[in-house]
């Protein structure tokens, strides 16, 4: 039972079955000279027994609720009842009926996993006596069996999760509040979070609040909250949500033309929502009042309209859209160029390898880019793509094998070959310090470009970024949309021919990933060759082709669509590109373990 | 190519400006030091808490006191009339010296035998002790030969006339605070330098320049020219501040002055670089520059003469530059000394920043690119 | 064992895990101050030893030379000769010699004309402190010189210096620099580490613990306290062991005050780090408002009661000042009370009055 977002009542009747009350709670920071408003007169209840998601990108207001709920910050106005008792008036009983795993959960690294779970088993007053088989039972349920004596911090980011997950558990509460605990985890180690959580709340009862900015483990969720820009935008049933999309939702086809091409002439139509490439087709989401047969976007005559299944994602698009009022196209569409047939190959590695002592972080791998494409290189934290990236770069030296980026090999290419490369790094790093127009002006003298040329590609980023309202602000205060576009602006500066993008929307909301991609395809129909790292498998969507890794090795390649074709099974007729990715990961560690028995 | 470099400059100089903490980094520390150095800093004593302990009580004994409770060096706190509380004044620190007259003091003045005057010191600080003692002698010499010519006494045969050159009143702020000078602007370099490539390589921005067409040569340049700049900022301030606010005299050329102040601060330059390239974070970074500058101080000549150090530690001080930088900055302070006089040190220091310079480029290009 | 006590020790025992399995903390304890020790023992000395002396005498004679030979055979002194008075000042300025003597031409002939002739010093003055200690020396050796050439002083000073009459700047340093490197475990330390938690995010999970702050803090005083214990004898052991100063004073009191100076500085870096919850904020404080004080406001090389007034204020609220004051009386004084019962009781209200503070100033929320 979730109340919506309604104007609070002046006080809740503290209702002591009900996990969670939040009635008017409102919070202020300061971030530089601004003030921030992280939340914003936001009332919900949950009901107990039930996995509540809190829903939202970067920046939301997630984690401030979470802490306003574990009594770690104080509301500038409203209030919290955590079963019925008042957070503020005595925060020690509520934190003696909750546990909290905050986003980066503290493990302490420099000890072991035993030891670890001894210090949370002392500090939550867990009898001596309960211990043995207390731990037995979470170790079993996290598979951390067999590394109990292992420091915390030589544990992989899923091992550390679920570890962090173990210590939160280890006096079971009543209400469990998991901040993002999915974040920077490989798709294998996600799924087995989400069954651990399911797991408690069937069999233990417990309540859980779980927050996430990944919309497609909404549905996983009993029931959701969403937050955008602290407010409340919605709250229900996940399957409510989707619902609410039924007959809205379809796949579009142009055979014989570009995808990119026929995306950007459908978002700025009338009626239309969302408009965002699947695989080879474009996913197409339309407003409650038109119909697919009405959509015809100029110059495409073969249209192939099939309804899809609605997604959460769609809802939440819907509803910002409400919102904020945007359409579906946010940027002018570029002209459809008929990409070049015989295409040569910009980016090439063969036989790469890459050595760190004895441990082989990239083990032989061969692919190539070919001039336009949006090529992914997929894979979990450790699997090796962010050394590929880093060699094909030539920010690492190569042990062995033959790389080429447009026709240099940029370790030992000259200045002038860099300067036909664009990087964008993960969490857009930039001067913080700086401004946005300091951080521009920098770039543009870094790479060279004559002073007329600076000056004009400075004009045109602020434009074409709509930075301009922005250029004197400090970009480390910036949201963090503002942010990614300014790092796009920044390694677009010198018009690269070859652009190399690290995770380029982990966090950012739906509708500044649109508006990003789209970019990135305008891009790519003008002949750019781009290079994306990912561990998101809605970002590999946008690829042409993409590559699968794991310890070092590729597991598969091609497009998106013969990935998902190929882990197609009787269980599972439409699998989504996770489903894919993790029946890889799994045939390859059955082949491994088979290997080694 | 001067566009890139000035870009660089200018980046550098805005990243250390707009942010609070490295604002704090360049005025906090520095300020703090120099007032806390330019006054507290000094081993002269005045106002010396004494007691006297007169057993003669005659008017030569009292003529005795009487000089040193007028000598500014010493101020009267007690007057003793029993050998016992002697202990009890020294012991707890109420007095630092207790001058004992014996009761033949006139007696054997008048009949031309030494007469007997002790000087006790509380020897707990051996320096002060040393100085207190110094001055006591001072005193009663005086006295003594005043005593001689007013009596017909043997006067000694010769006098020793006392000079002390470049600093008559050896007042020993001049000998602080131009080391100041070289202490800050080592500090402020090293800390501007050594943490700039570690806090870029934590912000992720380090990746960042690699990838664009900026040589790593045009990189170490634009992250030694700020530092430079810097440090001579620094030293200039800190010069303007020895010499009008605590009125130290300046007596030497710019010309001498700038020189080793410049090659003094290329030479730190390098050293920050190379703990730069060496840390992967601004804590090691920030430990490295710590590791390096506490030996670098006290074996500089700042406060304790090198000459007094065991002959290796000797050896090994001619590997620090700020050894050679305090020679110069105080020799252009209080001497007035010509180019060739100062050679060696320019020199030293020169080959130093080379060496520095040339180790944190090949670092930096094998720890980048 | 109450809910209480069991997370007490949870808490500390991951602490002393933390402390082991970090070597950097180690380092910090242990090691830096072997280091500075070594360092100020063997590298620093105010005593003048083997003076560089100029020596110029314009027409020998017997009289000169048994002048010069005072110098000659003295400790203080190693004199070397110059042809004329221009060399001799190249030689001062070029920073060769520290000081000179210059006997005129006529020296001899004044002397036994009775005339009273001059003998000129001249010293660099540039370094006033040695100056000064040079100027004595040559003193010195002058009066000597005159009472064998049969003059009579008036008044024959008897010095007694007290304590140290070896006068070896190294027996009161070393004592004095236990203070401050026991400042640099006892607060750095803890400023770093505190701040390291909350830099982590382990600060973050503890806190939704049952865990109260008191408990938080309790348990980072009892191991950093232990270890800078550690520290501290360390120090003492190489102090006594290796520079041979002598420990004359009682070491129950040393202990005293070393634990109400420790937990006085652990107070500092609590405080510091709930100020700046990021080590290197952190460290930079720590470094300017606990070592640098300590270093030059607590008396361990700079007299205090020669300071100007303002300054002298400044350093009653130096811990340092009073552990420094304790230190030098129990090495080389012994157990006095009438100092150690002002400095010890000083160091009591510090301890109190830090930890008091840190524990106001943490809280048990984020904002």
């Amino acid at each position: 039972m979730v109340v919506a977002a309604m104007p609070a009542p002046n006080e809740p009747e503290p209702d002591s079955a009900k996990p969670l009350v939040i009635a008017g709670i409102t919070r202020h920071f300061h971030i530089g000279k601004r003030l921030v408003t992280a939340l914003d007169k936001v009332s919900a209840s949950t009901a107990p027994g039930l996995v509540t998601g809190l829903i939202g990108p970067d920046g939301a207001g997630k984690t401030t609720l979470m802490r306003l709920i574990a009594g770690l910050l104080r509301a500038d106005a409203g209030s919290i009842h955590v079963f019925g008792t008042d957070v503020r008036a005595a925060p020690l009983v509520v934190q003696g009926m909750i546990s909290y795993m905050p986003q980066r959960f503290g493990l302490y690294e420099d000890l072991t996993v035993g030891e670890n779970l001894d210090l949370y088993a002392d500090l939550q007053g867990v009898a001596t006596a309960a211990r043995a088989a207390r731990y037995a039972e979470l170790l079993h349920m996290t598979g951390l069996a067999d590394f109990t004596a292992r420091l915390a911090g030589r544990l992989s980011g899923g091992m550390k999760q679920k570890l962090g997950l173990a210590c939160t558990l280890i006096r079971p509460p009543r209400l469990l509040l998991l901040d993002e605990p999915t974040v920077g985890v490989d798709p294998v180690s996600r799924r087995e979070l989400w069954q651990i959580v399911d797991h408690l709340v069937r069999k233990a009862g417990m309540s859980v609040l779980l927050s996430t900015a990944y919309l497609d483990e909404a549905e996983r969720c009993d029931e959701v909250l969403l937050l955008h820009e602290g407010q409340l935008i919605g709250s229900g049933q996940p399957g409510d949500f989707t619902q609410a999309m039924a007959g809205r939702s379809f796949q579009v086809r142009a055979p014989g033309r570009s995808k990119r091409a026929l995306q950007a002439a459908l978002a700025p139509l009338a009626g239309v929502t969302d408009a965002v490439i699947q695989g080879e087709a474009v996913r197409l989401v339309l407003d409650a009042h038109t119909l697919p047969a009405t959509i015809s976007p100029p110059g495409f005559d073969d249209l192939r309209i099939t309804p899809a299944a609605p997604r959460f994602e769609d809802r939440f698009v819907d509803l910002l859209r409400g919102k904020t009022g945007a359409t579906a196209a946010v940027m002018p569409v570029a002209a459809e160029i008929i990409a070049p047939v015989a295409a040569e190959a910009v980016i090439e590695a063969v036989h790469l390898v890459k050595q760190f002592g004895a441990f082989t972080a990239v083990d032989d791998i061969s692919f190539s880019v070919r001039r336009g494409e949006i090529f992914g290189l997929l894979g979990a934290n450790g699997a090796g793509k962010s050394t590929t990236f880093r060699m094909l770069c030539g920010l690492l030296p190569a042990t062995s094998g033959h790389l080429r980026v447009d026709g240099y090999d940029l370790r030992h290419a000259t200045a002038t070959a860099r300067g036909r490369l664009g990087y964008m790094a993960q969490k857009f790093s930039l001067y913080g310090d700086l401004s946005v127009m300091q951080n521009l002006r920098f770039f543009a003298a870094a790479y060279g470009l004559s002073r007329q040329r600076r000056a004009e590609r400075i004009g045109w980023a602020l434009r074409e970024f709509e930075l301009a309202p922005l250029a004197d602000a400090t970009s480390r205060d910036l949201p963090l949309g503002f942010k990614q576009r300014m790092a796009l602006a920044c390694a677009l500066m010198h018009e690269p021919d070859v652009l190399f993008l690290d995770e380029p929307t982990s966090g950012v909301d739906p509708l500044a990933r649109r508006e990003f991609w789209q970019r990135i395809n305008a891009l790519a129909e003008r002949g750019v060759t781009v290079l994306v790292t990912t561990h998101f498998m809605d970002e590999a969507e946008y690829c042409d082709r993409l590559v699968i890794m794991a310890q070092g090795r590729i597991l598969a390649a091609g497009t998106s669509e013969a990935l998902k074709q190929a882990a197609r099974t009787a269980s599972q007729p439409e699998p989504s590109m996770e489903d894919a990715f993790i029946a890889l990961i799994m045939a390859d560690s059955a082949k491994t373990t088979g290997q080694a028995a | 190519m001067r566009a890139r470099l000035f870009a660089l400059v200018i980046k550098e100089f805005l990243a250390i400006l707009r942010d609070a903490k490295s604002r704090m980094v360049l005025i906090g520390p520095p300020l703090i030091q120099l007032v806390i150095f330019g006054y507290a800093a000094s081993f002269d004593l005045n106002h010396v808490p004494f007691a006297v302990y007169d057993q003669d009580q005659s008017v030569a004994s009292r003529d005795l006191v009487a000089d040193f409770a007028g000598s500014r060096a010493f101020q009267q706190v007690a007057v003793l009339h029993g050998p016992q509380h002697i202990k009890d004044l020294i012991d707890s620190r109420q007095v630092e010296m207790v001058l004992d007259i014996d009761p033949r003091f006139s007696r054997d003045l008048l009949t031309n035998q030494p007469a007997p005057v002790q000087v006790i010191v509380d020897g707990r600080n051996s320096n002060t002790a040393l100085v207190i003692l110094g001055y006591a002698n001072t005193i009663i010499a005086d006295a003594s030969a005043r005593w001689a010519a007013s009596h017909g006494g043997a006067p000694p045969p010769a006098q020793l006339q006392t000079q002390a050159l470049f600093n008559q009143n050896l007042d020993s702020h001049w000998f602080i605070i131009p080391g100041i000078v070289a202490l800050l602007t080592q500090v402020v370099t090293l800390l501007v330098v050594g943490l700039s490539v570690a806090r870029e390589r934590e912000a992720g921005t380090f990746d960042q320049i690699l990838v664009t067409p900026l040589r790593p040569f045009d990189i170490l340049l634009g992250k030694s020219l700020p530092g430079l700049i810097i440090g001579l900022a620094e030293g200039s301030v800190i010069i303007l501040a020895a010499h009008f606010w605590f009125r130290v005299p300046l007596l030497g050329g710019l010309v001498q002055l700038y020189t080793g102040l410049f090659l003094f601060t290329a030479a730190v330059t390098g050293i920050g670089l190379m703990i730069s390239s060496l840390a992967a974070t601004q804590q090691q970074a920030l430990l490295g520059a710590f590791l390096f500058m506490v030996p670098s101080i006290i074996l500089s000549g700042f406060a304790t003469p090198i000459a007094n150090m065991p002959v290796l530690v000797q050896e090994l001080t001619l590997l620090n530059p700020m050894r050679y930088a305090l020679v110069v900055i105080r020799d252009c302070f209080l001497e007035q000394p010509g180019f060739c006089t100062l050679l060696p040190q320019y020199l030293a220091m020169t080959a130093l920043a080379l060496f520095s310079l040339a180790a944190a480029g090949w670092l930096f290009r094998k720890r980048s690119v | 064992m109450t809910a209480r006590l069991l997370r007490l020790r949870g808490l500390i025992r991951k602490e002393g895990l933390q402390i082991l399995r970090d070597p950097s903390s180690i380092a910090i304890a242990f090691i830096l101050p072997a280091m500075l020790l070594m360092l100020f023992g063997y590298g620093v000395s105010l005593d003048a030893r083997n003076v560089a002396l100029g020596l110029v005498v314009e027409q020998k004679s017997a009289a000169a030379a048994s002048l010069t030979a005072q110098f000659r055979h003295s400790p203080y002194f190693a004199p070397q000769d110059f042809a004329s008075a221009a060399a001799v000042q190249q030689a001062l300025s070029r920073g060769r010699i520290e000081g000179f003597i210059w006997l005129q031409g006529d020296f001899a002939r004044q002397l036994s004309a009775g005339h009273d002739p001059q003998i000129g010093l001249f010293v660099d003055g540039v370094n006033a402190n040695n100056a000064r200690l040079i100027e004595n020396y040559v003193q010195q050796s002058w009066a000597d010189w005159a009472a064998q050439q049969g003059a009579k002083t008036a008044i024959a000073v008897q010095p007694r210096i007290w304590f140290n009459p070896a006068v070896s700047s190294r027996d009161y340093l070393v004592p004095g620099l236990i203070a401050v490197i026991m400042t640099l475990t006892g607060a750095l330390l803890t400023a770093m580490v505190i701040a390291r938690e909350w830099e982590r995010g382990t600060m973050e999970a503890l806190m939704v613990t049952r865990v109260s702050m008191d408990e938080i803090l309790v348990s980072k005083i009892i191991p950093y306290f232990l270890l800078g214990m550690g520290g501290m004898v360390v120090a003492v052991l190489i102090a006594v062991g290796l520079f041979g100063v002598p420990l004359l004073g009682s070491l129950l009191v040393l202990g005293l005050a070393a634990s109400l100076f420790m937990l006085a500085s652990l107070g500092m870096g609590l405080l510091i780090s709930t100020v700046a919850k990021n080590q290197f904020v952190a460290g930079q404080i720590a470094i300017i408002t606990t070592f640098l004080p300590a270093f030059i406001l607590s008396g361990f090389i700079f007299d205090i009661s020669s300071m100007p007034v303002p300054i002298q204020w400044l350093t009653h609220i130096v811990a340092a000042r009073y552990f420094v004051a304790i230190l030098q009386t129990l090495f080389l004084a012994g157990t006095v009370w009438s100092v150690l019962v002002p400095n010890l009781f000083a160091l009591l209200m510090m301890a109190v009055f830090f930890l008091g503070a840190a524990r106001l100033a943490a809280r048990k929320r984020l904002d």
